[in-house]
């Protein structure tokens, strides 16, 4: 099959970026769009152009690495898919596709579609760890945990941190991230000590490291490769909610 | 008062005082339907029931002193999330297709900033009486019946109750969200909730009107 690809090419961090045009031919329906990607780079180094630069590394949809919009949709058009795992058979031959960097304020363009999401870093952080004594694994009885908080725990560790709902977000907000992480340690015995704490120093941490806010389209969600649900934003807004009531003075103190 | 400003400093906190806010006025908006709807009763009870409202006095300025102070946070607090969710992004995407949102939630800000255009416009015919056809100070009745027979008076108030229930639309939804008030399982309800609230208000307003242009009222 054939697609002509709107790439968006940039330098540098500092490069004046724009769209340009590249038409790949007898593309393999069963190649992932990272591999679509390096069939072009393998065209564009012959011609003695520079590559496309992208983010990658597992391909396999665990790592939270690769990512950038197709067609306008994080991830592109698949559910439930990160781009590492979309494959070209969900294209039709002859599709025109813009491919863009996520895009945010605290997501700054490095090179063509790579961003810096260090700043989903610096949100944890700030508040998503809980501080205990480490050592060899416990025993796994040790601290019962009732069923649905576990599964809902395992529901939001899900989060690999891609970055699409950053990108997916009307507002470049932070928020599903940000809860999905509140939430898995929320859930657990082991994060309750710190559960206020975490939750206003996080929120604070995104807002100081330039995300919007959340103004409840839903667009993280339908993009999430991982399926977190924005209940977990909800949760999020309950927990700031209690701490900012609740909580020692000292904490509130912005980050 | 650290406490108090840590918390609107927040963008999360601002979302719960639009909420919290948003709640309040929009228990004004169907107390006020509520008062309205009345005028199917007739003449006699609409009047009656107005005159009661100001015969309260203070308690009636407690009311609108809580309504004032709840509309001006809503709309601060509005703006000055509006303007760092703007800036979070600053070179915009040459593509993006939205899937889950819907437009009432996308012109939020510019629904909100037209009703209260409307709101000015409504205070101006009915309660200060400086505009419109009708001028009693006791007729409550007479007074809505005459505007409402001027048809642009209509059709400006029915694109304006159009506009609120969609600014409901996603308000109600997003509002409970913002408080935190949800679970997987009450989703669906919260979602069914919202279209509802919006029809029944909307329509409970516009029904006027329509009464009053139908010859049914008056
Ligand atoms: S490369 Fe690891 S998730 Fe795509």
């Amino acid at each position: 099959m054939k697609l002509t690809l709107k790439i968006w090419r940039q330098a540098g961090p500092r490069e004046k970026g724009a769209l340009a045009t590249y038409q790949v031919d007898d593309i393999n329906p069963d190649m992932s769009f990272l591999e679509l990607l390096d069939v072009l780079n393998e065209s564009l180094m012959l011609k003695g152009e520079r590559p496309v630069a992208f983010d990658h590394d597992c391909r396999e949809g665990i790592c939270g690495s690769c990512g950038f919009m197709i067609g306008g949709v994080a991830h592109g058009p698949l559910k439930l898919c990160t781009t590492c795992t979309l494959f070209m058979r969900h294209f039709k031959d002859g599709d025109t596709v813009t491919v863009e960097p996520f895009r945010a304020k605290g997501f700054p363009v490095l090179q063509d579609l790579v961003v810096d999401r260090g700043a989903l870093d610096r949100i944890v952080q700030a508040g998503g760890f809980i501080s205990a004594r480490t050592g060899s694994a416990p025993e796994a009885n040790a601290m019962l945990i009732p069923k649905q908080n576990a599964d809902r725990a395992m529901d939001a560790a899900a989060c690999i941190g891609c970055g699409a709902c950053v990108a997916a977000c009307p507002n470049g907000s932070a928020m599903l991230f940000t809860a999905a992480k509140v939430t898995h340690l929320g859930e657990l015995p082991q994060g309750q000590p710190e559960r206020n704490h975490r939750v206003l120093r996080m929120v604070s941490k995104m807002q100081q490291l330039d995300f919007g806010g959340c103004s409840n389209h839903g667009e993280c969600e339908a993009v999430c490769p991982k399926g977190i649900k924005i209940d977990f934003i909800a949760q999020l807004n309950r927990d700031f909610l209690k701490a900012s009531l609740t909580d020692e003075m000292e904490t509130l103190k912005r980050v | 008062m650290g406490r108090v400003s840590a918390f609107y400093d927040s963008l999360v906190g601002k979302k719960i005082i639009m909420a919290a806010t948003g709640f309040i006025l929009f228990g004004f908006i169907v107390g006020h339907l509520l008062g309205n709807l009345q005028i199917f009763l007739g003449a006699e009870p609409l009047n009656r029931y107005a005159a009661f409202l100001k015969s309260i006095g203070e308690l009636l300025w407690v009311v609108r002193g809580v309504l004032i102070i709840s509309f001006l946070l809503h709309v601060i607090s509005s703006i000055q999330v509006a303007l760092a969710n703007r800036a979070a992004r600053p070179l915009g995407y040459a593509h993006k297709k939205n899937i889950e949102t819907n437009y009432a939630a996308l012109t939020m800000q510019i629904g909100g900033p037209l009703i209260f255009l409307y709101v000015v416009y409504h205070l101006m015919m009915f309660t200060f009486l400086t505009t419109g056809p009708g001028y009693s100070h006791t007729d409550v009745y007479a007074n809505v019946v005459a505007s409402f027979k001027v048809p642009a008076i209509s059709a400006v108030y029915i694109a304006s109750m159009l506009l609120l229930g969609f600014h409901l639309y996603h308000g109600t939804w997003s509002m409970l969200h913002t408080l935190g008030i949800s679970n997987a399982k009450s989703n669906g309800l919260r979602r069914a909730l919202a279209p509802t609230v919006a029809v029944l208000v909307a329509g409970g307003y516009i029904s006027i009107p329509v009464a009053v242009l139908a010859g049914l009222v008056g």
